[in-house]
């Protein structure tokens, strides 16, 4: 930064310094979605009893690469009649705010892009409007079965999102505090002081609602491919198919680092308060939220692995009657154990 | 200029355009879109207000449930274009006339007299531990309570007209009933018979 600000305007190397954070935080992001589809055909593969990948590189460690490039390489094709410009714009829709969520993500004490008063509200903002993506995509491609596929997703994610906002006014009651980082300091103290315990209800229909609002397995229906081919993208190829599969993949992450944050106590140690903790003091922050991120994105591909896909009458059964008075009841439990100051949480 | 009043011209540019696009375009699932665009070059300007709660819940309300809701139907609508635009030149004097007098009423209310910074003077800005949301808060729950509390119950009003208008029983329909589903056993649908292993068949 200073070595910025000494030949450069003072506004510029401000501008450029904050892109280079962009970069910092983009680049491993891809890397690790890349790698996400790698270890879920993996993970699936040994479920279901079977190898996976392993032709490219040693152990199939090359075949993101090779995806990747494959994809890149394709032709990108337009259907004669499909609106060009919208058709265009999707993918770009659904990628754009799965990384800008990242923005006010703190990855540590320190580590973070904007550290926003509203954060929390801020990303759950924002993964509302990627469902622009799919709708359009769905609209956009002059196909029946992309626009059913675009429809029942609009319906489902409508749906979570209220369950999902509610469960995280949970949280923010909880805590206190709309700010990211505060809230994980709010869970400071041991194992124990974390969120997941008095919020569990909570964590368990956050978690669930993540997945349907990604549209994945076994809230997939957006997709479906046994009754309408692929849902929203069926008329996509190439590189534009490709933008859509970093959206989703880039979302997974999304959602489990959040959990994972709001829950599980985001950088602080799992060892806060025992003998241990002097002994794993040397290991960063950011590990901790990877490693607690990394059980949920596992999650993510076990339930793909485990669960048939939900009829639609049952999702939205699911959603409305079930999750948000589950959610209500325990608003008010954790305002009233706000109020008395309930130990050790909340006191 | 300043970086902030560039910004503001940007996004007061932008919502301008959008708001025109919306009455101007054919095709409804356009207008709706451009309407999107209109809701978040509000919000920037909002943002750009210090009003930072409100921004992000226009964003998070309109743009991410009311307009996906508003697209919904859009989509599905299969609107005749040539028939919404029949009767034109016939009701364009009438519109033309209301559209008149509601720009004049417009002017004489928020016209530019009522404006200008020796008027409202320019706002100074906030210390970076201001927090919009927990002003906003403390404000709406104890100085405008009884509002507050009042269109809260009118929206559950709102909500129960709505659902009371559309929830009818016919008779044709056939519901699931959840808890009968789970308390279903294997005995009351599959009847396992004990039968001696036949001989094959020479």
């Amino acid at each position: 930064m200073e070595l910025l600000d000494s030949f450069l305007p003072h506004g510029l190397a401000t501008v450029i310094w904050i892109v280079l954070k962009i970069v910092l935080i983009v680049l491993p992001l891809m890397v690790l979605v890349a790698y996400y589809t790698l270890a879920e055909r993996k993970v699936i593969g040994f479920m279901q009893v079977r190898i996976g990948p392993n032709r490219v590189g040693p152990n199939g460690l090359g075949q993101p690469i090779a995806d990747a490039l494959k994809l890149m390489f394709k032709e990108i094709i337009l259907p004669t009649k499909a609106n060009k410009v919208l058709f265009l714009i999707a993918p770009l829709l659904t990628l754009g705010p799965a990384l800008a969520a990242w923005a006010v993500f703190p990855f540590d004490a320190e580590l973070v892009l904007a550290d926003v008063n509203a954060g929390l509200l801020y990303i759950l903002a924002l993964t509302s409007v990627g469902v622009y993506g799919v709708i359009i995509a769905g609209w956009a491609s002059n196909s029946k079965y992309a626009l059913l596929g675009a429809v029942r997703s609009a319906a489902q994610i409508v749906s979570y999102e209220i369950a999902m906002g509610f469960a995280i006014v949970g949280v923010l009651v909880a805590a206190g505090s709309l700010n990211l980082g505060d809230i994980v300091r709010a869970q400071d103290g041991s194992l124990f002081h974390w969120f997941w315990l008095p919020l569990f209800p909570l964590l368990v229909i956050y978690f669930i609602s993540g997945v349907a609002e990604t549209n994945r397995a076994p809230f997939d229906v957006a997709e479906g491919e046994s009754e309408i081919v692929a849902g929203f993208h069926v008329e996509y190829s190439g590189m534009t198919f490709a933008v859509f599969f970093l959206g989703e993949y880039a979302n997974m992450i999304l959602i489990s680092a959040l959990t994972a944050l709001m829950f599980l106590g985001g950088w602080l140690s799992p060892f806060q308060g025992t003998f241990l903790e002097p002994v794993f003091a040397w290991v960063p922050g950011l590990v901790w939220l990877f490693l607690k991120t990394a059980i949920f994105a596992f999650l993510f591909l076990w339930f793909r692995a485990t669960f048939p896909r939900y009829r639609y009458d049952q999702i939205m059964r699911l959603g409305w009657k079930v999750f948000i008075p589950i959610t209500i009841v325990w608003i008010m439990v954790v305002g009233l154990a706000v109020v008395l100051e309930l130990p050790w949480w909340f006191d | 200029m300043t970086f902030e009043l560039f910004l503001f011209y940007v996004f007061s540019a932008a919502l301008l355009y959008a708001a025109t696009m919306v009455i101007t375009q054919r095709n409804s699932v356009h207008s709706a879109l451009f309407l999107v665009l209109a809701f978040c070059c509000a919000a920037g300007v909002w943002l750009l207000a210090e009003a930072e709660f409100l921004a992000i819940v226009l964003i998070l309300v309109y743009v991410g449930a009311v307009m996906v809701l508003f697209l919904f139907v859009v989509m599905m609508l299969d609107v005749d274009q040539a028939s919404d635009r029949a009767g034109y030149m016939k009701y364009a004097p009438v519109g033309v006339l209301i559209a008149v007098v509601l720009a004049i009423e417009l002017m004489l209310v928020v016209g530019p007299g009522n404006f200008g910074l020796d008027k409202f003077a320019s706002p100074i800005p906030h210390a970076a531990d201001y927090s919009n949301t927990k002003e906003l808060g403390r404000v709406l729950y104890t100085v405008y309570m009884y509002p507050f509390e009042l269109a809260a119950v009118i929206l559950l009003v709102a909500i129960i007209a709505a659902i009371g208008l559309t929830l009818r029983k016919r008779p044709q329909t056939r519901y699931q009933d959840p808890a009968k589903q789970v308390q279903v056993k294997a005995a009351d649908r599959v009847r396992i018979v004990k039968m001696a292993t036949e001989k094959k068949w020479s």
